[in-house]
């Protein structure tokens, strides 16, 4: 542990209220599952000195339908995703997707708000709600945000999210269409994403993409080459001027590029 | 009763099971401070200034001028100092020592280091500093070449590999009346006594090391722990206080040693009909800032790079030479996984130029009995290289599933591989090893440096001395390496423990029953009191060997090994599935066969990570993903299920007829999993390969 422990400042809660009181009045750094944090800690990366554990708040765990959104509560932890009926029903491509985040520790500790707050662009959960045009549920103590996932992110880790609020919820509205997911990680199992992708297949297509870009991206303008009936030679080379990935110590831009555009093409086959 | 050839319990199991079990970091000393190494953050140049930007009450710091003799690790030459003194020669080099008894305190010192930088050589093929040359010459390779039907040349690339033992380096420096002991997690006791001779000189001579329980080496705690122990004891000298340096995972793969990158050219001949003809093999080593152990990983790498075959002309030179990047040093299968991937690889595609079946053109060429090897030695009765490939290619039904999945993106591929058991040449009897038996009230101890590193030396050992002894086997008990108090039995390296050490043990329990004269140990004790029998390591007095010449007989024996392996490949991703690994070796016979296997398993996965996963990221002469989440080594997810055969053929040298094994299984995987992918039309001539590397390489399927 490269962090002075001794120096932390670790506050808890259970109730959502008080959680949004302390930071309306206190600078604290929310801490859920602790998956992200702990890794930060670790390796002494991590400015922040004052945490507020919420993983107490068990209001923000469930999963439920409301309207005819699927709501699922940013505590919601991978393992409890993959066991929901109603995830499995209305949102399978994040079953899949939280099937293969981690190992089984991570899936019964990590979040989806945590995942969605840490914004790594190779966030697993990501590219299934940018393809399911979810919408980030931001509250404060006293306003509440709707964001779609899309406008949620304005660069590299960076959010629109403000310091004294919580993400409670994502809502996801109904998706029509066959869903798809495939994660490309650095071996078969606790890999991080190379690339990730989920699709909807529809009349409306969507599809985005993890790790090609500072942020989570969907592709419009391959998505409108696939809605237009373009086939989907049209549509690769529309998704090979879309993206730019780059260079880093897991994987190549080449590579990236090469796989996003096979990827798109194993989405449209497997999903026709 | 025998314990020989049964997969008795472990000695070391309970404890470990248990959590009882006494690794580096469980121990404290009263008064003990932590230590932290200060390293350079540049490849080369020189120290111009060192700041302490922090209060330095309470901290015990030091550098190069505290070492009381000699500033330089002793190990194959004494080129690397402990502490930087004004020159650096890699990222990540030592140059300051800090101790301090609060952790926090500690990690928050900070020290501003300033430098004349100059420019790095990170390309060995660039390096014109050599450690060192070797040119094995047999026959005559160029008239043999000249004269051959077909030539075949490659060449093939290796990358660097770090060992990930589950435990970091970690050592505990306490000063004790009159002396100093170091604890520490450690394969080669003695190696770090003799490098704190040098270091201490004449004025400390009462220096014990004793290995801690150890959680794994690879080769990785081979030579490194010296320098780590040294930076303990200088703490520990200048405070008066015990030291504890233990690395985080980070620290650890960014300073201590890798495997050797290498470059291997082959130029082969051969007649039409695939016998070899003239073997041209050119081996580049890289290695690193320092000579370390590197001579002697060339050497071993050279001897194994014709691979199992026999070829009346070949010539084999190699270098090992300088870069500015972290010295690289001893890991499992020292150099023959490197060159023994080469020409594996290249035997495939020499079968692919030719039009001849692989399988087959093994057969026209592997050693037989009475051959020579690429060092002139005449191989006797315990050359099994026919057998092992006869096995491999009937078990899995190599030949009809190549046949059937040409066309797929499913593959198969094989490789046929060998190794040396022991130390090189003379080099066992240069280094002549003892080992040690003392009865007990109950039975005997064992009194040996040889270190319990996870394989089983306990257990092994324990079962050897059982069966000479013909006494239970819960009546030998194993000492804990304490260099004053065992014999000094020599490095636990070089796949010997077991071969080298273990017959040491077998002659001193066959001594000891003679003393024993029909008593149990027991009895004799009650009568006669101790008894300590103790003896010297014997080679057999036919091996020959010419340090200068590296012809004659390279090692006692070897253990020989064909792994097959299926995989699939994702045409639209190119990972790599391997579905699953024949692992058929023949090591003169187990003695243990559940750790045998643990050996072939761990060894085999290890080879697969090599293979497929494990990519140091060097980036300006440091590696950029030294974390477990980007240095990937395989999970089990990435392991497919290894169906190990262990064939019989004794070495009447060895225990029981045992031979070495630790290395043997890491030489196969890599090859086997290459020319797999060749079979797939992917031409791939380099480790890992990443699935960046296979999309680069064809496309499949
Ligand atoms: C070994 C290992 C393997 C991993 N594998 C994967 C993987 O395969 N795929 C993947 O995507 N990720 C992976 N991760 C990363 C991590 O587990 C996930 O991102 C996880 O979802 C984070 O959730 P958490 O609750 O643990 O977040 P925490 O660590 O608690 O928090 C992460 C960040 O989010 C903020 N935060 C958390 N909850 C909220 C909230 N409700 N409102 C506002 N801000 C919040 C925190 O302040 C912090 O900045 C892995 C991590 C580890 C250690």
């Amino acid at each position: 542990m490269r962090t002075a422990v001794s120096e932390l400042d670790l506050r808890s809660t259970a109730s959502l209220d008080d959680a949004l009181r302390i930071l309306r009045d206190e600078r604290r750094t929310p801490l859920a599952g602790a998956t992200d944090l702990y890794v930060g800690l670790n390796f002494g990366t991590l400015p922040q000195r004052a945490f507020l554990d919420i993983w107490a708040v068990d209001e923000l765990r469930g999963v439920a339908e409301r309207g005819d959104a699927l709501v699922l509560g940013a505590l919601a932890t991978y393992t409890s995703l993959i066991r929901s009926p109603l995830v499995q029903r209305r949102l399978p491509m994040l079953v899949e997707a939280a099937r293969q985040v981690g190992g089984v520790q991570i899936q019964n500790r990590g979040t989806i708000g945590g995942n969605i707050a840490n914004g790594s662009p190779a966030g697993d959960s990501l590219p299934v709600f940018a393809a399911a045009d979810a919408v980030i549920v931001l509250r404060s103590a006293d306003s509440e945000r709707r964001i779609p996932i899309t406008e949620y992110y304005t660069g590299y880790r960076a959010t629109v999210m403000r310091p004294d609020e919580l993400i409670v919820a994502i809502e996801v509205p109904p998706v029509e269409g066959r869903q798809w997911f495939r994660k490309v990680g650095t071996r078969a199992a606790q890999a991080i994403s190379k690339i990730v992708v989920a699709g909807v297949r529809s009349a409306k297509p969507s599809v985005a993409y993890g790790s090609v870009a500072p942020t989570v991206v969907r592709v419009p303008r391959t998505e409108e080459a696939l809605a237009a009936g373009a086939g989907i030679d049209a549509a690769v080379s529309v998704l090979e001027t879309e993206i730019k990935p780059i260079d880093d110590i897991r994987s190549t831009a080449e590579y990236r590029l090469r796989v996003a555009t096979n990827l798109l093409r194993r989405f449209w086959a497997e999903t026709a | 009763m025998a314990a020989v050839g049964k997969s008795v319990a472990r000695k070391d199991g309970i404890g470990k099971a248990t959590g009882g079990a006494k690794y580096a970091d469980d121990l404290t000393f009263p008064g003990m401070l932590f230590g932290r190494t200060i390293r350079s953050t540049i490849p080369r140049g020189r120290v111009r200034s060192v700041k302490l930007d922090f209060d330095t009450a309470g901290f015990t710091i030091v550098d190069h001028r505290d070492v009381p003799a000699k500033n330089a690790v002793d190990l194959m030459s004494q080129d690397q100092p402990f502490l930087v003194e004004t020159e650096v020669r890699h990222m990540a080099e030592p140059i300051l020592l800090l101790a301090h008894e609060d952790k926090e305190k500690l990690s928050a010192a900070r020290v501003e280091i300033e430098y004349d930088e100059e420019a790095p050589l990170f390309d060995p093929e660039q390096s014109t500093q050599v450690f060192k040359a070797i040119d094995i010459v047999k026959g005559d390779v160029a008239a043999a070449l000249a004269k051959a039907d077909v030539i075949v040349e490659g060449t093939y690339r290796t990358g660097h590999q770090e060992h990930i033992y589950i435990e970091p380096n970690g050592v505990i420096a306490v000063p004790e009346d009159g002396g100093i002991a170091i604890y520490g997690s450690v394969q080669c006791p003695f190696y770090v006594i003799k490098a704190l001779r040098c270091m201490l000189g004449s004025a400390h001579p009462n220096v014990r090391v004793i290995q801690t329980e150890t959680g794994g080496g690879f080769g990785g705690k081979e030579e490194y722990p010296s320098i780590i122990a040294g930076h303990a004891v200088l703490l520990a000298l200048k405070s008066g206080r015990p030291v504890k340096i233990i690395y985080d995972r980070v620290e650890d793969m960014v300073a201590t040693t890798k495997r050797h990158p290498a470059i291997v050219r082959h130029r082969t001949g051969l007649t039409r009909d695939g016998k070899l003809v003239a073997m041209d093999v050119d081996v580049l080593l890289d290695g690193g800032a320092y000579v370390t152990l590197s001579p002697t990983v060339l050497s071993r790498g050279c001897i194994h790079a014709a691979g199992p075959y026999s070829c009346d002309d070949t010539r084999i030179q190699g270098r090992a030479v300088f870069t500015n990047t972290p010295p690289n040093g001893a890991f499992r299968g020292f150099g023959a996984p490197q060159t023994e991937f080469a020409v594996e690889v290249h035997m495939d595609r020499i079968a692919e130029q030719l039009g001849i079946d692989p399988v087959e053109l093994r057969r026209i060429n592997a050693l037989r009995p009475g051959d020579r090897t690429a060092t002139g030695q005449t191989l006797r009765d315990d050359c099994s290289a026919h057998m092992v490939l006869e096995e491999a290619v009937k078990r899995t039904d190599f030949t009809r599933k190549r046949r059937e999945y040409r066309g797929t993106n499913r593959t198969i591929g094989l490789s046929l591989f060998y190794h040396g058991a022991g130390f090189t040449g003379a080099g066992e009897r240069n280094l002549k090893s003892k080992a040690r038996l003392e009865l007990t009230l109950t039975g005997v101890r064992i009194a040996t440096g040889s270190t319990e590193i996870g394989q089983g030396t306990r257990t092994m050992h324990a079962q050897i001395v059982t069966d000479a002894l013909a006494i239970p086997y819960e009546s030998v008990e194993v000492a804990q390496p304490d260099t004053s108090r065992v014999a000094d039995s020599g490095p636990t390296v070089a796949s010997r423990t077991c071969m080298v050490v273990g017959k040491i043990l077998e002659e001193c329990a066959l001594e000891m029953k003679e003393k024993l004269g029909g008593l149990t140990p027991a009895e004799y004790y009650a009568r006669s009191g101790g008894l300590t029998v103790e003896r010297m390591y014997e080679p057999p007095d036919w091996i020959q060997w010419d340090d200068n010449t590296y012809l004659g007989d390279a090692y006692a024996t070897y253990g020989w090994g064909c792994d097959v392996v299926e995989l699939e490949v994702d045409p639209d991703t190119y990972e790599v599935r391997p579905l699953r690994i024949t692992a058929v070796q023949e090591f003169g016979r187990p003695i243990h066969p559940a750790l045998a296997r643990g050996q072939i398993e761990g060894g085999t996965a290890q080879g697969m990570g090599y293979a497929l996963l494990e990519r140091v990221v060097m980036r300006d002469g440091a590696m950029a993903n030294s974390t477990l989440t980007n240095y990937t080594i395989p999970t089990t997810l990435d392991m497919p299920e290894v169906d190990v055969v262990m064939l019989e053929n004794p070495y009447p040298g060895g225990p029981f007829g045992a031979k070495g094994l630790g290395e043997l299984p890491m030489d196969g995987p890599a090859p086997a999993v290459v020319n797999a992918l060749r079979h797939m039309g992917l031409d791939v001539r380099e480790i890992p390969a990443t699935p960046e590397l296979i999309a680069a390489c064809g496309t499949i399927a």
